[in-house]
């Protein structure tokens, strides 16, 4: 483990230079914790998938008579020495649907031709899985998801679209994700999903958090406008 | 009762210290570009220090105050003028009913703010008045301000007998911030985890060379144009979260600094970060301006800011006496 600054009123808990699963559960097992605990200062808790940033308010910190990074350094170290052992996590089973059709999914033709497979078994590959989100960011509530079974794996588009319509599902690598507002990206587009990932009016805005398991279930156009309604 | 917004800008917003705690769901913290400014021009109408104010770039909205107002700008000088006069930055300044702000040059600066006091009567989103534009959400609308634009404000008071049937009353007092900004152009950072990639040459580039910031700038990011910097490694790094100040090298060997609007997480080499008391310097260099880069220790820009801070707590309590005492010499409350 390393802690290193990312600014005078912030540092980074880099856990390693992997994405594993046991890492991320590691890194989100610490953001518990500290969201918990509550460190004079603290004003932003960010997981990623193998590190932790914390952002703090340098000025309350120096009020105490501490060095602020010397200060949220030492305290996240402690915790970690009393804690050991990652928490036992409760993670949510989410599952969202997704629609495949064509006028969707811009890139699933595509995407099925150069793997070698049908549409129907990118599906099935695509949808036997459940995924992890690793992380939220990029975009307000944009999760990042992994991983993507390999025969899947796709890198981003060489050009990136300029418009990508909310609720679209994407790959990038090993990843898959969906685009919460309408954005420009790269990712490959296979889908579509009814729900609203991100809604600023609710209390709780973003649809996903690091921890989900994620399952898709594939819905027909019909459903998908039903479910829009 | 409110003010109105005849005359759209560029790219004006309400902002404030920024929306923090959201982090980790992808909400960026937005917030004001230059804090030394907007804290100054809420301290100068006897606002709390991050209260919201309004962020005006040129060609800047022009304001309708359909009830009097005690304002105060700081910042850029777009030369403000209230119906023909012309007010100056960094004073209080007593406003009449039906008067008209508006601004006509650019003097200095890229970003100038508005504070009016008692603030603005819109309500938080996720704790801030910040405008968000990507979320729609937050500050008025969650967008930039537009033609006929209400914004209703908390002030009642009745300033009648300050104004004596005037247009506006400056007050005689100034905030002297001039300390606060660089008079150099050489902004100050302390190395990023990914410095040690960078070859020699590009090492010596950077601490040496002058580079410009592009027009391709924004709220979002300061592109800068200059040398080439090249890295020893160049192994693709895992997204993880970035700040306000962050200097990414992007893949065509040329810097980005992450200014108010950032992405929450990011994965290009950070090769340094600008310590919080410079970013206000930085975010009034209009395009095209050169800069050179110097580095110092994490504890010096921590003192730094920390003595940014004291200046401005020193600043406030004279002014908020100067204005109290001011106002109740005439009975305004």
């Amino acid at each position: 483990m390393n802690i290193y600054a990312i600014g005078d009123n912030a540092l980074t808990i880099s856990f390693s230079n992997i994405i594993d699963e046991k890492i991320n559960k590691q890194v989100l097992s610490l953001f518990d914790l500290l969201t918990q605990q509550k460190i004079i200062g603290v004003k932003d808790i960010i997981p990623s998938y193998n590190s932790l940033s914390v952002v703090y308010d340098l000025i309350e910190i120096k009020k105490q008579h501490h060095r602020p990074f010397n200060f949220i350094k030492q305290q996240i170290e402690q915790l970690i020495k009393d804690y050991p052992v990652p928490l036992e996590n409760n993670y949510r089973n989410i599952t969202i649907p997704v629609c495949y059709d064509t006028s969707f999914a811009l890139d699933i033709i595509e995407l099925a031709e150069q793997k070698n497979i049908s549409v129907d078994e990118l599906i099935h590959l695509y949808t036997k899985k459940t995924y992890r989100v690793y992380m939220i960011g990029f975009l307000p509530g944009f999760a990042y998801m992994g991983k993507v079974d390999e025969r899947l794996a796709t890198p981003r588009r060489k050009s990136p679209r300029i418009n990508i319509a909310a609720g679209s599902v994407g790959i990038a690598g090993e990843q898959t994700g969906i685009y919460p507002l309408a954005s420009p990206g790269g990712w490959n587009i296979i889908g579509r999903t009814p729900i609203k990932m991100f809604d600023a009016k609710k209390e709780q805005p973003a649809f996903l958090q690091a921890g989900d398991e994620v399952q898709f279930i594939p819905i027909s156009l019909e459903e998908f406008n039903q479910q829009l309604l | 009762m409110s003010t109105k917004i005849i005359k759209q800008g560029i790219a004006d917003s309400i902002q404030d210290a920024g929306r923090f705690g959201y982090q980790h769901l992808g909400i960026n913290p937005n917030g004001v570009m230059d804090s030394i400014a907007a804290q100054t021009a809420n301290i100068l109408v006897g606002n709390i220090i991050h209260d919201a104010v309004i962020e005006l770039h040129f060609p800047a909205s022009a304001f309708l105050f359909q009830q009097q107002s005690i304002i105060a700008i700081s910042g850029a000088d777009f030369t403000a003028m209230i119906n023909n006069v012309i007010i100056p930055i960094n004073m209080p300044v007593i406003v009449q009913k039906n008067s008209v702000l508006r601004f006509s040059k650019i003097k200095e600066g890229a970003r100038a703010y508005l504070a009016i006091r008692k603030g603005f009567n819109i309500s938080q989103w996720l704790h801030s008045y910040s405008t968000n534009t990507k979320a729609n959400a937050g500050g008025h609308l969650g967008r930039y301000l537009h033609k006929s634009d209400e914004l209703q404000l908390n002030d009642t008071s009745n300033y009648s007998t300050l104004l004596n049937n005037h247009d506006c009353i400056i007050l005689n007092w100034k905030a002297d911030i001039k300390d606060l900004y660089l008079q150099n152009h050489t902004i100050r950072m302390i190395k990023g985890n990914e410095y040690d990639r960078l070859n020699e040459s590009s090492k010596k580039i950077l601490a040496s060379s002058s580079f410009v910031i592009s027009t391709q700038s924004d709220r979002m990011g300061y592109r800068m144009k200059g040398e080439k910097l090249i890295l020893n490694n160049v192994q693709q790094l895992i997204s993880t979260a970035v700040t306000k100040g962050t200097i990414q090298l992007l893949p065509d060997g040329q810097m980005i600094i992450l200014m108010a609007d950032h992405q929450t997480t990011g994965g290009y080499p950070r090769i340094g970060h600008v310590i919080s008391t410079d970013i206000s310097s930085l975010a009034q260099y209009p395009f095209n301006t050169a800069i050179h880069f110097t580095f110092i220790e994490q504890h010096e820009a921590e003192d730094l800011f920390f003595k940014q801070y004291q200046y401005l707590q020193q600043l406030q309590n004279a002014c908020t006496f100067r204005l109290q005492e001011y106002l109740l010499q005439h009975g305004i409350d």
